[in-house]
C-alpha cells in the first residue's frame, strides 16, 4: 500500500512538470513574455505536487506506529504492567493481528487486536486521502500560481540548493553520529581501565576479561594488565612502516616512470593495469599473503637458518605494500603529470638532462602532491584490516623482529568484535576504544596530508 | 660575421610538414626578428636551433643547422652542451618554482661552472645585473621566484638564460604575457645583451621587430619568404605576401 502510494506520488510528480511546462508555453503562445523557460515553470509545479505530499507521507511513516501503539496500549495503563511486559503484550497483539501467533490467547488480547487491524485500517485510510488531498491542494495552488510574471526560477533554484544542502548534511550527520557512539563507549570503557594503563600498558590480552562471570566484572583490579595497548600500536606502526617500505619506492617510481619516461603507447596500458592492483579486495591480498607469501618466507627463512613465523608482520606489511602501490603510483602519476610543461622546457634549455630535470624541479615542484599522496597511503596502511588479521596473526607481541606474528589495532577490533561478546563489557568497550584511537591518528594524519597538499598547491602559477 | 646558418632545414609534425627547406644565417651579435602570423612555423624553426624539438616525440627536423662550423643536428651533437652555448627564453615567464637565487644558479650547477659558494655568488650577481634585475631583488634573493611580478619573473627567466653565458639566446616572444612598460624594460634590455650574445627573438609584434632587429625574417606557412635588414624589409619589402603583411592587410 505505501509502495503504491508512493510511487504514486512521484508519478504524479512527473506528470505535473509536463503541466507545469504545457501551461507555460500557452501562455509564451499568446505572445507573453515568460519571467524563466518553460522547463522551470515544470519543476515548480513538481515541487509543489510532490514535495509536500511526501513530507506528509514521511512523517506518518514515522509517526504512525507510536500513536497506534499508545492507543492500544492505553487499555492497559491502569493494570499494572511493566514496561517490557507492555511491549511483550504489543508484540503478541501485533502477530496475533497477522494471524501468526500460535500460543495462549485471552479474549481481552484478542479483542485488542481487532482493535489494532481496525485502527491501521483507518490510519492507511486516512493516509491515502490526506496524502492525496494535499497534492491536489499543493498542486491546484501552485498551478493557479503559473502567469507570465509568476516567479519560478528562484524557488526551483533555491529547492535544488536545499536538496544538495540535505544530502551534504546527511553525510556529515553520520560522521558526527559514529564519532559519538565511538566517545561514549570510549569514555565507559576508561571508566574500567584507566587511561595510563591504556597508553602505557605492554600488555594486550583482551580474552582474559571475558572469561569472568558478569558479576565481577567491574571490579578494576582484574583487568590491570590486560589493556595495555603499546604492543598493538607498535604493531599497527611497524607493519604500516614495512607497508611503506615497500611501496613508497616502488609506487614512486613507477609513478616518475609512467608520468616522465612511458610512451604514450606503454602509459595507456601500463596505468591501467597498476590501477587493477587497486580494484583487488583485500580480503584476496589477505589469503595471498597468508597463503602464498607467508609460507614462502617461511621457507626461505629455514633454508637460510633462520626461525621464520608462517604469520609474520614482513608478509602482513609486504603484502600491504604491494596493495598501496598503486594508490602512490596513481596519484604521484597525476601529480607530476600536472606539472607545467613549461618548467620542463625551461630546464632542457638550461642544458638539463631529464633525470637532472626530474631531480631537481619536477620532483620538487610536485613535492606537496607526492607527499599527500603518500600519507593517504600510510593511512590507508594503518587502516587495513584483513590482510592483518589472515597474516600475521592474532597474538600481540611487542616486537620489533619483522619475522614474528604481530598484531594491529584493526586486527584485535575485529577478534574483540567476532562471536560472543556483551554490550558494557570493557572487552567490548576496549573495541570502541581501539577504534577511537585508530580515527584519531588517521585523521590526524588525513588533516596533515590536506594542510601539505593545500599550502604547496599555488607554488607554481 | 654568420653564426648560425641553416640549410635546406625541414620539420615534420607526424607526416604534417611543417617548415619548408628554410635556409637563413643569423648574424653575430645582432638581433634577428621572426615575424610571421601565427601558425607560419617561427616558433618551430627557433625551437631547431637549441635542437628542443627533441622533447616532441613526433616531431623531426631534416637538413644542416651550422652553429660554429658544427651542425647541430649531427648524430654527434650533445645536446646538453648545445643548450649551455644556445639559451632560450619562453613565451610566458617559467621561473623554477625556487627561490630567486637557486633559479639562477640552477644551469651554473647543473654545468659545473662554480667551483665555490663565492663564484656562484657573483655569477649570480652579475647574471641579475645584466638582465636589469639586480636592484629590484638584491635583498629577496632567497625568496620564490614565482612571487616576483611578470615582468620581473621574465627577466629573471633571461638572468637564468644568461647565467651559463650563452653565445646564442633565444626568445620566443617574450613580451607576449607583459604589459608595455615591462616590455619596454626588455626590449632595452634586450639591445643591451646583444653586445655579448646574439639574439634570434621570435614576435607578433611588428613594431616591436622594427624597434629591436637589425634583421628580420618574415615566415608564411612554413616558407621563409623574405629575409634581409629590418630596414630594407620594413620600408622596402621584396616579396609582395611581406608588404601585405607589414603593412597590416593579412596576419
Amino acid at each position: 500500500m505505501n509502495l503504491i502510494l508512493f510511487t504514486f506520488i512521484v508519478l504524479l510528480g512527473f506528470t505535473s512538470y509536463y503541466f507545469g511546462r504545457k501551461k507555460a508555453y500557452t501562455i509564451q503562445y499568446t505572445k507573453k513574455r515568460l519571467t524563466a523557460l518553460p522547463q522551470f515553470y515544470g519543476y515548480y509545479l513538481a515541487i509543489w505536487c510532490a514535495i509536500p505530499a511526501f513530507i506528509i507521507f514521511s512523517l506518518w511513516a514515522i509517526f504512525e506506529p507510536t500513536i497506534v501503539k499508545l492507543l492500544i496500549l492505553s487499555d492497559y495503563s491502569n493494570q499494572g504492567y511493566l514496561d517490557n511486559e507492555l511491549n511483550l503484550i504489543y508484540e503478541k497483539i501485533k502477530s496475533l493481528s497477522r494471524g501468526q501467533f500460535t500460543g495462549e490467547i485471552t479474549p481481552f488480547i484478542e479483542a485488542s487486536a481487532k482493535k489494532y487491524i481496525n485502527l491501521r485500517s483507518i490510519a492507511q485510510s486516512s493516509k491515502v486521502v490526506i496524502v492525496l488531498s494535499a497534492i491536489i491542494a499543493s498542486g491546484a495552488y501552485a498551478y493557479k500560481r503559473i502567469s507570465s510574471n509568476s516567479r519560478t526560477r528562484e524557488p526551483v533554484e533555491k529547492f535544488l540548493k536545499a536538496v544538495l544542502f540535505t544530502a551534504s548534511l546527511a553525510a556529515i550527520l553520520t560522521t558526527v553520529g559514529i564519532i559519538f557512539s565511538l566517545i561514549f563507549q570510549t569514555i565507559d570503557f576508561f571508566k574500567v581501565i584507566p587511561l595510563f594503563d591504556f597508553v602505557f600498558g605492554t600488555h594486550w590480552y583482551p580474552a582474559k576479561a571475558f572469561v569472568r562471570d558478569s558479576s565481577e566484572a567491574l571490579d578494576p583490579s582484574m583487568y590491570s594488565d590486560t589493556f595495555g595497548a603499546v604492543p598493538i600500536f607498535a604493531g599497527t606502526f611497524f607493519i604500516a612502516f614495512i607497508a611503506m617500505c615497500v611501496a613508497i619506492p616502488i609506487g614512486l617510481m613507477s609513478g616518475i616512470y609512467l608520468a616522465e619516461y612511458a610512451s604514450i603507447k606503454v602509459r595507456q596500458y601500463a596505468k591501467p593495469l597498476i590501477e587493477i592492483l587497486a580494484g583487488i579486495p583485500t580480503v584476496v591480498y589477505g589469503f595471498f599473503a597468508a597463503l602464498t607469501v607467508g609460507p614462502f618466507l617461511k621457507e626461505i627463512g629455514n633454508s637460510m637458518g633462520l626461525d621464520v613465523s608462517a604469520e609474520s608482520a614482513l608478509a602482513a606489511g609486504g603484502v600491504m605494500g604491494i596493495m598501496i602501490i598503486p594508490f602512490i603510483s596513481s596519484l604521484s602519476d597525476d601529480v607530476i603529470t600536472s606539472v607545467p610543461q613549461s618548467l620542463r622546457d625551461g630546464s632542457y634549455a638550461m642544458g638539463a638532462t631529464k633525470s637532472e630535470t626530474i631531480k631537481k624541479v619536477i620532483f620538487p615542484a610536485a613535492l606537496p602532491g607526492i607527499v599527500g599522496s603518500i600519507l593517504l597511503g600510510v593511512s590507508r596502511a594503518i587502516g587495513e584490516t584483513m590482510i592483518v588479521v589472515m597474516a600475521s596473526g592474532l597474538a600481540a607481541n611487542l616486537t620489533l623482529n619483522p619475522l614474528e606474528s604481530t598484531s594491529t589495532i584493526t586486527a584485535q577490533i575485529v577478534v574483540i568484535l567476532i562471536g560472543d561478546q556483551a554490550f558494557g563489557d570493557p572487552k567490548t568497550q576496549a573495541a570502541f576504544a581501539l577504534g577511537m584511537s585508530l580515527f584519531l591518528v588517521t585523521l590526524c594524519l588525513n588533516i596533515v596530508a590536506l594542510r601539505v597538499v593545500k599550502k604547496y598547491r599555488e607554488k607554481y602559477e | 660575421m654568420i653564426k648560425i646558418s641553416s640549410k635546406n632545414v625541414d620539420v615534420f609534425y607526424g607526416k604534417k610538414q611543417a617548415l619548408f627547406n628554410i635556409n637563413l644565417d643569423i648574424e653575430e651579435n645582432q638581433v634577428t626578428a621572426l615575424i610571421g602570423p601565427s601558425g607560419c612555423g617561427k616558433s618551430t624553426f627557433l625551437r631547431c636551433l637549441n635542437r628542443m624539438n627533441d622533447v616532441i616525440d613526433i616531431c623531426r627536423v631534416k637538413g644542416q643547422i651550422i652553429i660554429n662550423d658544427f651542425d647541430i643536428n649531427d648524430k654527434s651533437c650533445d645536446v646538453v652542451r648545445l643548450r649551455e652555448k644556445i639559451g632560450m627564453v619562453f613565451q610566458k615567464p617559467n621561473p623554477f618554482p625556487k627561490t630567486i637565487y637557486e633559479n639562477i644558479s640552477y644551469g651554473p650547477t647543473i654545468h659545473g661552472m662554480a667551483q665555490s659558494k663565492n663564484e656562484m655568488d657573483e655569477i649570480v650577481e652579475t647574471s641579475l645585473k645584466k638582465a636589469a634585475l639586480w636592484e629590484e631583488v638584491q635583498d629577496r634573493l632567497h625568496e620564490p621566484g614565482t612571487g616576483l611580478s611578470g615582468g620581473q619573473q621574465q627577466r629573471l627567466c633571461i638572468a637564468r638564460a644568461i647565467s651559463v653565458k650563452p653565445e646564442v639566446i633565444l626568445m620566443d616572444e617574450p613580451c607576449s604575457a607583459l604589459d608595455p612598460i615591462a616590455t619596454a624594460q626588455i626590449e632595452e634590455l634586450i639591445d643591451e645583451l646583444k653586445k655579448d650574445h646574439t639574439i634570434i627573438i621570435v614576435t607578433h609584434s611588428m613594431a616591436q621587430a622594427a624597434r629591436v632587429s637589425q634583421n628580420t625574417g618574415f615566415f608564411h606557412l612554413g616558407e621563409l619568404i623574405e629575409h634581409g635588414s629590418t630596414d630594407k624589409i620594413f620600408k622596402n619589402p621584396e616579396n609582395k605576401k611581406t608588404q601585405d603583411y607589414i603593412t597590416g592587410r593579412f596576419g
